[in-house]
């Protein structure tokens, strides 16, 4: 039963993050820009300009510009997080790759780097006037969301330990459409059933930054106007007649 | 409110670190509101004249087509995430302390409705996301707050996704034009463009004895009859310049300077009666389509004269629609010389003359002219001069050293990218708001007393109409001189030898017994 109402819920958290994320960014996609915005100085180039995402995305360039203190909690706290996911492969691919399998005690130590940037980044927004006026009830909870899947993955390390082997053989089961048992324990459902909810408010909250930051027009344009004419698809109405 | 502002001394607030975070003062500047534009004003633009019974449901319906035809305005909507970089970088709020003019804050004005009516969760769960409805309240805030906003685009350097301000603002702009809830000072001025050519609403008898005195002034001031020629068919360059530049100061001595230094160039050149303004307040309303009407004025004109190259004056925003936007609202310009930029600054033309060695100056001439720069913002964020990225500081500052003797850079943190708005950008350079333009003023007034202070710098450079405007209201308020601020043309034009010139003259007297001895 529980392991029936997990695997259908994974299905469908599945389903809404995976078309969700691909509506939106059709949508994104599909809305045209109609004027050259690019924050200058910018890159004049397009190779420019993967050079320039590539530092926003993985460095947060722009954020280092304006606040350290932010820029480090918020780099601690997404790197973690990628490590994290990184390590998580182990439950999904059968044999785990070398490379996981070595980062795996690095993985350990993220998931503390990641709570704690978490923490961090909540501590600015209770203690920082400018920072607690802009929050509302759904930044706080999307913090806390996020801390308690950290919390509760840690507490399945150091706590009370899950079967892992049971967990993996779920999942790889709801992969090949084959299910096995979910083992019963709480810390494991208390963190599974909190990243189903991070899956189905992903498409719909600001986690949609982190495909938006890719279709940032002041980013992802190049400053070339003078030297290519930026004539988008047919939005801009026919030239009145002189 | 009146008791704040009332409170506000800058000749007390001069003195201080420029990027200093005010505290908080909620509601500061809710009764900052520019006039509202009169039923002609708004009709000319295509606008209803005064605000419509629906108002509500079109400017819902409004918002809903520029989502779809605005990816930025889609994408910055749905992407903060409220970290807070941007919190301390307008100089609104720096002058203000309203946190409503934190540019996030100013945002989620238009984010909360957005939110409402066109995100699931906004129609669901309202209160967990702050959506909130389109009320006269939250239109009343739309109207002051979006007009507390440069559109300098400051903010957009330090968000880690580049969200613009700058394109929320115009989208909010649009959004109340469209339902006749109109800005007086820049409608009403989109409309003089229309009728008169120029933002000025200077007739074209006018412009003419203007140029022909300005003439007058430079032969008698140097013996060389250079010409501001207007209206000539078949000039090579079309000049395109702030109507400003015929008429206040200290524009005016920047246009004697860009006369000079065509004139010594060789080039034939022509100002034009129907493109008498450069500026494009179609831009500060975020109406595209008046942008674009704006904007075809100058093809026009170019089309009509026949020349062979487009060149632009002293103008931040002008620049900007110039350079970023003009091929494609009024493109293509394949009938002009494609060995030129098209267009070109004046300050690339001039700096290219300073490169390949075709003009003379006489330092000296500026000596009394301790010099900063003031990056304007469109120039610095929005656009580009010469063929490297941050062409737009160097050039400037390359005239600036090869014409003055004394030139100080202000503190690195308000200067090229992260420059700070004179305070009267964006549409907002009217007397109503006169409060918000001092106060947002104060971080710029702060770095320029530093270096007043540290280096003796007695004067300001810009190559913006606007910031010159600005800055000659402002700088008294501080505590300067009114014409502490200066074109960068008219450092060229002060320093200049036109060849043939009493000048040159005097200086080649001057200089030769020297050489000879050497």
């Amino acid at each position: 039963m529980l392991t029936a109402i997990f695997a259908i819920l994974f299905y469908l958290a599945a389903a809404i993050l995976l078309v969700g994320l691909a509506l939106r960014i059709r949508l994104y996609a599909k809305t045209p820009a109609p004027l050259k915005i690019p924050t200058t100085p910018a890159p004049i180039t397009r190779g420019g300009v993967v050079l320039r995402m590539a530092r926003e995305v993985t460095l947060f360039e722009s954020l280092f510009k304006s606040n350290k203190w932010t820029w480090a909690f918020g780099w601690v706290f997404h790197v973690s997080l990628a490590v994290v996911l990184f390590r998580h492969l182990r439950y999904f691919l059968q044999p785990v790759p070398e490379i996981v399998a070595i980062m795996q005690p690095v993985g350990v130590l993220a998931g503390f780097s990641m709570v704690a940037g978490l923490l961090a980044l909540w501590g600015r927004r209770l203690v920082v006037e400018r920072v607690r006026y802009i929050t509302g009830p759904s930044d706080h909870l999307m913090l806390a969301l996020l801390v308690m899947i950290g919390i509760s993955g840690l507490s399945m390390k150091f706590v009370a330990h899950t079967d892992i082997v049971a967990v993996k053989a779920f999942f790889l089961g709801l992969m090949y459409f084959d299910w096995k048992p979910l083992p019963s324990d709480i810390n494991l459902l208390v963190h599974l059933s909190l990243v189903l909810t991070l899956m189905i408010v992903f498409p719909f909250s600001k986690l949609l930054h982190a495909p938006g930051v890719f279709f940032s027009p002041t980013r992802n344009q190049a400053d070339d106007s003078r030297e290519r004419r930026y004539a988008p698809r047919g939005l801009l109405k026919p030239q009145a007649k002189a | 409110m009146a008791a704040v502002s009332s409170d506000f001394k800058p000749k007390e607030r001069v003195v201080g670190d420029p990027i200093e975070i005010p505290q908080i003062a909620c509601g500061a500047m809710a009764e900052s509101k520019p006039f509202v534009a009169k039923a002609d004003h708004n009709e000319k633009l295509g606008f209803p004249g005064e605000l419509v019974d629906d108002w509500h449901d079109k400017a819902i319906f409004r918002l809903g087509e520029l989502l779809d035809n605005n990816r930025a305005l889609r994408v910055y909507l749905d992407s903060c995430v409220k970290c807070g970089a941007c919190t301390d970088k307008c100089h609104y709020f720096m002058g203000t302390g309203d946190p409503k003019n934190m540019p996030v804050a100013r945002q989620d004005l238009l984010r909360k409705v957005y939110r409402r009516h066109f995100t699931w969760a906004g129609k669901v769960v309202p209160w967990l996301v702050g959506a909130e409805d389109l009320t006269k309240e939250v239109l009343d805030d739309w109207y002051s707050y979006f007009h507390q906003c440069s559109q300098c685009r400051r903010c957009s350097v330090f968000c880690p996704y580049g969200i613009d301000t700058a394109e929320i603002s115009m989208a909010a702009r649009d959004i109340m034009d469209t339902i006749g809830l109109g800005q007086k000072y820049s409608n009403e001025i989109i409309g003089k463009v229309f009728n008169m050519g120029n933002n000025l609403g200077l007739p074209p008898k006018a412009l003419k004895n203007t140029l022909e005195s300005l003439e007058e002034e430079i032969e008698e001031e140097t013996g060389v009859p250079v010409k501001l020629p207007l209206d000539v068919q078949g000039a090579d360059i079309l000049l395109v310049t702030p109507s400003a530049d015929f008429f206040a100061s200290p524009h005016m001595e920047g246009l004697i300077g860009y006369a000079k230094v065509l004139h010594e160039a060789g080039v034939s050149w022509t100002l034009s009666t129907y493109a008498s303004e450069a500026a494009n307040f179609g831009m500060f309303v975020g109406s595209q389509e008046n942008m674009q009407k704006v904007a075809q004025r100058i093809a026009k004109a170019a089309k009509d004269l026949g020349v062979k190259r487009l060149v632009f004056g002293e103008c931040g925003h002008a620049w900007r629609v110039a350079y970023s936007f003009l091929d494609t609202l009024a493109g293509p310009f394949d009938f002009l010389d494609p060995n030129y930029p098209v267009p070109q600054h004046i300050c690339e033309f001039t700096n290219d003359l300073i490169e390949k060695g075709k003009l003379r100056f006489d330092k000296s001439k500026n000596d009394e002219f301790r010099l900063t720069f003031h990056d304007s913002c469109n120039v610095a964020r929005a656009s580009r001069m010469g063929d490297k990225p941050g062409g737009q500081f160097e050039i400037p500052r390359a005239i600036l050293r090869a014409t003055c003797n004394h030139f100080f850079d202000m503190a690195p943190e308000t200067i090229h990218e992260k420059t700070l708005c004179c305070g009267g950008g964006g549409g907002l350079l009217t007397d109503e708001l006169m409060d918000v333009r001092v106060k947002g003023a104060q971080p710029r007034m702060r770095a320029l007393k530093e270096v007043a202070d540290e280096h003796g710098v007695t004067h300001m450079a810009a190559i913006c109409a606007i910031c010159k405007a600005q800055f000659s209201k402002i700088l008294p308020q501080y505590g300067f001189e009114m014409d502490g601020i200066v074109s960068v043309h008219q450092m060229v034009s002060n320093a200049i030898l036109l060849t043939g010139s009493t000048q040159a003259e005097e200086f080649d007297a001057q200089h030769r017994p020297a050489d000879a001895t050497a």
